[in-house]
């Protein structure tokens, strides 16, 4: 039998426990590419006056975006690790909006896979943030 | 029979503890991931205690790489508001009377954050501290390290920018 790297990725990520626990979902897996969808929830707040989550649940989502992009990508053979991940916060994400994560492996080498990724809120022309990184390509 | 006057540096050090506590105690994501913070001094270790809703890859299996860069975040906000809340208190012409109040608390706001991940984390306790390495009236920039039973073994690194807030006036929030 035959898995395609789309139903490895989706079947992956679903079995990640902490993926479960931000309660993630997969919105669209295509090759090299992938949205999630993380739904606000107060046990992400990172700041009690704003309501805002935190950064690092946002980091979190971009990460597991990231990687299902890789896993994803046509060329790569079997799970990723991230080798180094920077995130830029441009806004605070709206409280109780769902954040939606969008993220591109744009190149592949044969160890090494590059990917972008953005977070939005329900506002599509002001991304919340945006991420670039470096994950293990092949396997 | 013990002294009922304590001694002054007591009474500093439980300032420091209670503005720690009332920040920490706060803020619910650093509840949801479990960290705490151990202060000695004026250095804080954060501890992040081992859970299974924290592990990313379950076949090795290895911690989160999302978990552990908010672990990182976490630390290094931790880390500049209230070495900066400390200063603030200390400055302020009734420091004995000071209670901080949750709702008056002004974060600061993460510009960017780079993660290196030096090796996977392990199902097991993680520590973290947190470096200024330069601290600004408005913007401040954090090295934060992270290891687990071998102190010299680095599993993650990161470096991080941060628009600080306003300083808070203390007098305002001290009962008179």
């Amino acid at each position: 039998m035959v898995i395609s790297n789309e139903a490895h990725a989706r079947q992956f990520i679903e079995a990640i426990p902490h993926a479960k626990e931000l309660g993630i979902w997969f919105e669209t897996i295509g090759e090299g590419t992938v949205e999630m969808h993380m739904d606000y929830d107060e046990r992400f707040i990172g700041d009690p006056k704003t309501k805002v989550i935190h950064g690092g649940a946002v980091f979190a989502l971009l990460d597991t975006c990231c990687g299902a992009a890789v896993i994803s990508h046509p060329e790569q053979r079997g799970l990723t690790a991230t080798i180094d991940l920077r995130v830029d916060y441009m806004r605070p994400a709206t409280p109780w909006q769902t954040i939606r994560a969008k993220a591109t492996c744009y190149n592949m080498t044969r160890s090494v896979a590059f990917v972008r990724a953005l977070a939005l809120d329900n506002d599509d022309d002001r991304p919340v943030a945006a991420a670039t990184g470096a994950f293990v390509a092949g396997n | 029979m013990m002294k009922s006057r304590r001694e002054p540096v007591q009474v500093v050090k439980e300032r420091r503890d209670e503005a720690l506590h009332t920040l920490v105690r706060s803020i619910p994501y650093i509840q949801f991931l479990g960290i705490v913070f151990d202060r000695r001094g004026d250095q804080l270790t954060a501890i992040m205690s081992y859970d299974e809703k924290l592990i990313g890859n379950p076949e090795i299996p290895a911690l989160h790489g999302g978990v552990i860069a908010a672990f990182l975040e976490v630390s290094g906000v931790i880390e500049l508001s209230w070495s900066s809340l400390c200063k603030e208190i200390e400055a302020s012409s009734k420091p004995t009377q000071y209670t901080l109040i949750p709702a008056h608390i002004e974060l600061p706001k993460t510009i960017d954050f780079t993660v290196d991940y030096l090796r996977s984390g392990l199902p097991r306790d993680a520590y973290a501290r947190a470096r200024i390495t330069r601290s600004g009236r408005r913007y401040a920039s954090v090295f934060v390290e992270a290891w687990q039973n071998d102190r010299d073994r680095i599993f993650a690194q990161a470096t991080g920018h941060f628009l600080m807030p306003k300083p808070l006036n203390v007098e305002k929030s001290t009962p008179s």
